[in-house]
């Protein structure tokens, strides 16, 4: 057995985040660990690789049967763990080259040796088929193939044992596909990889075996061939789950959203990233925007909330009405409410409590114009809090602190406060383990079911199948289908979105 | 509407008043360095005219520190403000001497070049995009250059009497004891209206905080306007402290401006996403601070006599180290205008005190750099634990 993890127990002040886990990988598999949020699988990838060092936690690490003491990731790295984490951690102003060899450039008498340290880069650049200048700088890469450069770097350490935590949540199908093939060959090859995500398609294509958390201990380990879906979320939840989207009985209404020819180009290069968009939506309706990443649908709706910095031309109506929309501001003043992408970065100020962040998109009605009314703040946050089910102590508790599920909740929260006529979602159920996202599902379904017309862009194609009643397809910033939810199938989705048809 | 889970007394400081545990450690340590001070000089420190000293010295640090924490809780910083002071206190002492205008307009004079020396700043670093720091640190350069410039190096008397008492004044015996018994009946109200919320709340609450809440803060404003009255009464400068205190107070913590503000420097882009206008609110906060920045040049300049060219150096290290002594973060989102005046009344500590003790200059500069750079450390090492 390559690794072996036994009996591993770690707390933290008034949490027991691992307790008595036992977790072991043999070389040439891929062995996945799935969990909900919480269930510990991070703090386990944590304690491996170090960065809880031996003396912070219990029980025994054995790599090749010999036991390891990690003080800190150089020791991990030293014995051959890689791990790639959810965050990346790339310096976005740094080359991609520069990047993969952070900290060990290869150097001569400590001079860095830049040409080789290219020619390395460009070879294992190619070996994962990335078309990317080794100089370019990350920050100027779409997110998918930063991700991609930071398996490059993992790579590069000739790992044995490799982490990979949601490796695909920012990856397009190609990119994904590209990663699998990585995968497989590193398989062949005799490196064990813990493969962490919340996308049980992907772990039943691609694992050897299944390992389920919940609550810090370990449920169990089965053969991937000797289970299915059913019963790993089962494991998973603790409970049976059967229906996780809500069922397809709602009837829209009247249209009260609407853009016409919508263009939006690239304040710097002219391109256009959103190119010649009309859609409608109505009043009860859910709208499903699919795409691949970098079809220019989040471009749309930050178009849309006025909060665009290029060049944007098109028609918006409101109920009918034409508005001019310059800034997130007049965009809310119209009843337009948005739940942006990455809510740590755009949705949340995470050092205040859950009560102001509620409150921020519509303090002036919420509290007062100029003198804030605590008091009135608290009833309409504390009905807020209950409706979405928020778990937390109290209102006063810090955001930063929650889970993923509650903190979407609370940005959700924020816009439905202002009590918007149409809302849009920007993957809103990222990062969210299955209890919570089927939580979310179900708020979607009430909230179209009382009248809201919610527009709702996601990566998940199970999710946009499973509540829209219509689905729009973007390519390349042009709608190229429009889809019932009776017409909607993965493959005609897919095939839209890829230009494959 | 009641809590299922009655909340822990904890969080409700955090609603009325910001008062975490930063704070505590900074009354804690005033205290202390009180003690100290008052026991190596056999008592002086704490003799009613030393006090009194030290809250007048502590007057212009303290309005400016107000100021500089609204500009940097946004995430910004303004470096003039020692040389706006220094431009304004000059252009006031210049209208009622040169110009024979009257108390009054002298005085807007000076706060109306204050506040449009602000917008200025505000617009340059709110839509022009260039960094605060390097708007500031040019304003530094150019609005020195303007006072020795139009003053042309001569120091300009203070004529009018009524300029004269805004620095140099004390009240009357009977308003200080007015003022006590004002802030008294202040106290216990709010303390009684924090009683009745916390019920409201749901949280467990017994009288004998809310007596505690009540009595501590009034045998304080008791204590003070007691020492004051003894050596000559409230100085009208720490008068004017207090109001802009009180005024600062309130727009951090209890307005939609406040709120914002803390919005934008918890996270600029959530803010704007979530509708708030982020270069008006930088405008505001400049023109803030140019207000009080002239405020502060004029008591100084009403204290002093007279305005000279070079007046206000380095008055925006001691603001900014207020500031970040009494717990703000440089990078904006964290802080209070209670805790800047802890700071300024922390630093004036220092200095009255080491004065005292016949510290030489240089001995007062470098130990005052070690403290600063020790409370931050010490606030860095706190954060981490918790």
């Amino acid at each position: 057995m390559l690794l072996q993890m036994r009996d591993i127990t770690k707390s933290f002040p008034g949490v027991r985040a691992l307790d008595g886990v036992t977790f072991d990988l043999a070389a040439g598999e891929i062995h996945a660990l799935v969990g909900e949020n919480g269930a510990g699988k991070s703090t386990l990838m944590k304690v491996l690789s170090g960065v809880y060092p031996a003396s912070e936690h219990g029980g025994e690490i054995y790599i090749d049967g010999k036991q390891q003491r990690f003080n800190g990731i150089r020791d991990s790295e030293a014995a051959g763990v890689a791990i790639i984490f959810q965050e990346l951690s790339l310096v976005p102003e740094m080359t991609v080259g520069e990047n993969i060899f952070l900290g060990r450039e290869p150097r001569t008498f400590g001079v860095i040796q830049w040409n080789e340290l290219y020619r390395r880069a460009t070879e294992l650049l190619e070996q994962l088929h990335l078309p990317i200048n080794p100089r370019t700088a990350v920050g100027q890469l779409g997110i998918g193939q930063q991700q991609l450069v930071e398996i490059a770097k993992a790579l590069s350490q000739k790992a044995r044992i490799l982490v990979l935590d949601e490796p695909t949540a920012a990856l397009t199908e190609t990119e994904v596909e590209t990663l699998v093939k990585i995968l497989e060959d590193l398989r062949a090859r005799g490196v064990g990889m813990i493969y962490i995500s919340h996308k049980l398609d992907e772990v039943f294509r691609l694992s050897n075996r299944i390992t389920v958390l919940r609550d810090g201990k370990t449920i169990d380990t089965t053969a991937t061939a000797e289970t299915n879906e059913a019963q790993v979320i089962a494991k998973m939840v603790g409970r049976e789950v059967n229906q996780i989207y809500p069922p397809d009985t709602r009837t829209p209404v009247d249209v009260v959203f609407e853009v016409d020819n919508l263009t939006v180009q690239d304040p710097h290069t002219g391109k256009k990233l959103v190119d010649n968009v009309s859609f409608q939506v109505k009043r009860g309706e859910v709208l499903g925007v699919a795409g691949l990443m970098g079809a220019g649908r989040s471009d749309l709706l930050m178009a849309i909330f006025g909060a665009h910095a290029g060049k944007v031309s098109g028609q918006i109506l409101v109920e009918g009405k034409a508005v001019a929309i310059a800034s997130p501001n007049e965009a809310i003043a119209h009843g337009i409410g948005f739940v942006t992408e990455d809510r740590k970065r755009y949705g949340l100020v995470l050092e205040q409590e859950i009560l102001k962040n509620m409150t921020l998109a519509g303090l002036k009605h919420l509290s007062g114009r100029f003198v804030t009314n605590l008091d009135k703040e608290t009833e309409l946050g504390g009905k807020a809090m209950k409706e979405l089910r928020v778990k937390a102590n109290s209102l006063f508790t810090v955001v930063g602190t929650l889970s993923g599920g509650n903190q979407q909740k609370v940005v959700l929260a924020k816009w439905l406060l202002n009590n918007p006529k149409v809302l849009f979602l920007d993957e809103p159920t990222r990062g969210i383990d299955i209890g919570a996202k089927q939580e979310i599902y179900t708020q979607i379904d009430k909230l179209a079911r009382e009248g809201l017309a919610i527009v709702m862009v996601s990566s998940e194609l199970p999710e946009v199948l499973g509540l829209s009643d219509r689905v729009l397809i973007l390519r390349e910033g042009k709608v190229t289908g429009e889809f019932t939810r009776k017409e909607a199938t993965p493959e005609n989705v897919m095939a839209r979105a890829t230009g494959s048809f | 509407m009641s809590e299922s889970n009655p909340e822990k007394s904890g969080g409700l400081k955090e609603i009325f008043g910001n008062l975490d545990w930063r704070t505590y450690t900074m009354v804690f340590a005033l205290i202390l360095i009180w003690i100290i001070f008052a026991t190596t000089t056999n008592g002086v420190f704490l003799e009613a005219r030393n006090l009194s000293n030290l809250m007048r010295q502590a007057t212009i640090t303290g309005v400016l520190a107000v100021g500089m924490l609204m500009v940097i809780l946004p995430g910004h910083i303004d470096l003039s403000i020692g040389s706006v002071a220094g431009l304004t206190g000059g252009l006031a002492a210049i209208s009622q001497a040169w110009l024979g205008y009257g108390f009054i307009p002298s005085l807007l004079i000076g706060i109306l070049a204050g506040v449009l020396i602000g917008a200025i700043h505000g617009v340059l670093v709110a839509y022009a995009n260039i960094p605060a720091f390097i708007v500031t640190l040019g304003g530094l350069l150019a609005w020195r250059g303007a006072i020795k410039g139009i003053s042309q190096g001569n120091t300009v008397p203070v004529n009018l009497p009524e300029f004269k008492n805004i620095g140099q004044c004390y009240l009357r015996k009977e308003v200080g004891w007015g003022l006590a018994i004002a802030a008294i009946l202040a106290i216990v109200f709010f303390a009684y209206r924090r009683f009745q919320a916390q019920k409201r709340y749901g949280v467990e609450q017994n009288t004998a905080t809310l007596i505690t809440r009540a009595l501590v803060p009034s045998a304080l404003a008791i204590a003070f306007i007691y020492v004051l009255n003894q050596y000559a009464g409230v100085p009208v400068p720490v008068v004017i402290w207090i109001v802009v205190a009180i005024i600062g107070i309130f727009l951090t913590q209890n307005t939609t401006f406040g709120r914002y503000l803390y919005a934008i420097g918890g996270n600029p882009e959530a803010a704007r996403l979530s509708g708030i206008n982020i270069k008006r609110y930088v405008v505001a906060v400049f023109c803030i601070m140019g207000a009080l920045a002239a405020l502060g040049g004029i008591i100084y300049t009403a204290r002093v006599g007279s305005a000279a060219p070079d007046a206000g150096r380095l008055l925006e290290l001691d603001a900014i180290a207020a500031c970040v002594i009494g717990g703000t973060s440089l990078m904006g989102g964290r802080g209070t205008v209670f805790g800047a005046i802890l700071g300024a009344i922390f630093m004036a500590s220092l200095d009255n005190g080491m004065s005292l003790k016949n510290f030489e200059d240089f001995t007062q500069d470098i130990v005052k750099g070690v403290i600063l750079v020790a409370a931050v450390g010490l606030d860095m090492i706190g954060r981490k634990r918790s």
